[in-house]
């Protein structure tokens, strides 16, 4: 555990020191501030509308209405965004042959790993931290459920953690750092879309395409529901992942 | 203390090493000759345990390298070819991480790494960016790196490579300080710096040992006939005739500039000989110079002998 955290460490030293952190963080912060404010225009314009017509007000939620929608919109920003944070993981390692240092040190390939993905991990819950202070604002002005707001971050983490360790995977093939981010991309979107399937498709295949879409299972952690077939399947979506890197990673030493 | 057995590893069907089978005892300093391409790079790989072999083993103290692959790397140190930097990071950052990830701890860490600063001369840089440094620092900083944890055993991939001659020397005299308390392999395109640092030379060639033995041992092995070389003033005629006349003169090369290459039966002592005739013939003799075989020749003789025979 102690090499897994300095390895993280080392990682998240590189981040802080690159202008990748800055840029993506930046760019992640500007996208969602204009989301979520758009989302809260709406919400008010509606609230003012209510008010004249007293029948409508039944229905207006901030948690429904502002929290749950912007942080769908989060988890879309993060699908594009984690490829370039995990990125670098070990393509560019194996590319500035620092590998070998890692590699001839007496430390295990999962603490590597695990290092890499703790590190990626930290820097995107750094990056949701800071746009907490929109729903920090909604709690200054209003009386949002924190019950699912609470539930909603930690879909949301977990759904990050699955694009990481996707990241971390593509990053462990190629030593080319454009080649994982799009092949992280690439692979995230389609899990993200694999649900759509599921009406084409026959009932039984059909459910199993809906099971395995990665934001189905958002869907319920958004509305304060903690299931456990839903943290299953993140965290045996993460695991998988990191488990295939294992294996990759090992078997470039044999060949 | 380091065993290797019939190591093979193939790339795909090439085979980048073959059956390599050596020792090197405990404190000793063993050079690895070979020209490029020829399995030093696989080999010191394979005994860094970042590399697997395809058949054979090696045991490093005892140690299986492959199954005991992490009490290994505890004790060896190991400089690639291309010394892994991370180039965003400081020297002093650099060189803790090293440490670290050596399983050093705490006070430990700081000790050792102000001692090979100090060691490899890196005081003035300790603080800048990796990136930014000039090779020679740089290499001395990966060299640093495997120093940093006091391992028993030293591999080394061309340290000296890139450096310039005052930096090559610091290096080569910090190698043969750390000789007195490590076991090092080191390989070299530098001939004479393996003959000025290690006890033992292993030649390799296309991934097979091509001669083990010392360098005495080598020299004095390949050593089939004397060379002299004579260098005369006068451009006098038949002199290639006349030599060659002499008993014991095996071949007649002439040089550049009235320069003559003789290789003559072992221990004929040809001087007097030769002598005699230059003032018969009124050729102006300049010098009569003997010349003993250098590690080069033997580096050339061994690997291209071996092409021959193969060819």
């Amino acid at each position: 555990m102690r090499m897994t955290w300095i390895i993280a460490k080392r990682d998240l030293g590189s981040f802080f020191n690159s202008p990748i952190f800055y840029v993506v963080t930046t760019v992640f912060l500007i996208i969602y501030s204009f989301m979520f404010f758009n989302i809260l225009n709406f919400f008010s314009f509606q609230s003012f509308q209510a008010r004249q017509l007293q029948a409508m007000g039944m229905n207006l939620n901030l948690n429904e209405m502002v929290i749950e929608p912007s942080l769908q919109n989060m988890s879309v920003i993060l699908l594009m965004i984690i490829p370039i944070i995990t990125m670098r993981s070990f393509a560019d390692e194996k590319k500035m042959k620092t590998f070998r240092l890692l590699l001839s040190s007496p430390v295990h390939l999962r603490e590597i790993i695990l290092g890499k993905f703790l590190a990626c991990m930290i820097v995107v819950a750094v990056m949701i931290l800071i746009s907490s202070y929109s729903v920090g604002f909604l709690f200054l002005l209003g009386e949002p459920e924190p019950g699912p707001v609470v539930t909603g971050y930690l879909g949301v983490l977990l759904m990050a953690g699955c694009f990481v360790s996707v990241g971390i995977f593509a990053s462990s093939l190629t030593d080319n750092q454009i080649v994982a981010a799009v092949l992280t991309f690439g692979f995230s979107l389609f899990m993200w879309v694999i649900g759509w399937g599921a009406q084409a498709a026959g009932s039984t295949t059909g459910q199993v395409l809906q099971y395995l879409s990665i934001v189905d299972h958002l869907d319920r952690f958004l509305k304060g529901l903690v299931d456990t077939s839903d943290l299953v399947y993140y965290l045996s979506f993460i695991l998988f992942s990191l488990f295939l890197c294992h294996r990759v990673l090992d078997s470039n030493r044999w060949r | 203390m380091i065993e290797v057995e019939n190591l093979t590893k193939h790339y795909g069907p090439r085979k980048a090493i073959n059956n390599l089978t050596f020792q090197v005892a405990q404190g000793e300093v063993v050079g690895f000759l070979g020209p490029n391409g020829a399995g030093k790079s696989t080999t010191m790989n394979i005994l860094s345990c970042i590399l697997p072999a395809s058949s054979g083993t090696a045991r490093i103290r005892g140690y299986d390298i492959f199954e005991h692959s992490l009490e290994i790397r505890k004790i060896i140190g190991y400089l690639p070819e291309n010394p892994p930097l991370y180039p965003d990071m400081s020297v002093r950052d650099y060189l803790m991480f090293a440490a670290k990830i050596r399983r050093m701890t705490g006070k430990q860490t700081g000790t050792a790494v102000e001692r090979v600063i100090e060691n490899c001369s890196l005081k003035d840089v300790g603080h800048r960016i990796i990136g930014r440094l000039s090779k020679g620092y740089q290499q001395r900083v990966g060299l640093a790196q495997a120093l940093v944890h006091d391992p028993d055993i030293l591999i080394l991939d061309e340290p000296t490579i890139g450096l310039d001659p005052i930096q090559i020397i610091e290096i080569r005299k910090l190698i043969q300080e750390l000789a007195a308390s490590h076991t090092i392999i080191l390989s070299s395109h530098i001939l004479p710096e393996i003959a000025q640092i290690c006890q033992r030379v292993i030649i390799i060639n296309e991934g097979e040992i091509a001669a083990v033995d010392s360098l005495e041992g080598l020299t004095a092995s390949l050593r089939k006939s004397d060379r002299l070389s004579l260098t005369i003033r006068n451009d006098g005629n038949k002199v290639e005739e006349k030599l060659n006349s002499l008993k014991q003169v095996l071949s007649v090369l002439p040089g550049e500039k009235n320069q003559f290459l003789l290789e003559c039966e072992l221990n004929s002592n040809l001087q007097d000989e030769i002598a005699r005739l230059a003032l018969e013939n009124q050729w102006g003799l300049v010098e009569i110079k003997p010349l003993s075989l250098t590690l080069e020749d033997v580096f050339l003789k061994l690997t291209i002998e071996e092409k021959d025979v193969k060819a």
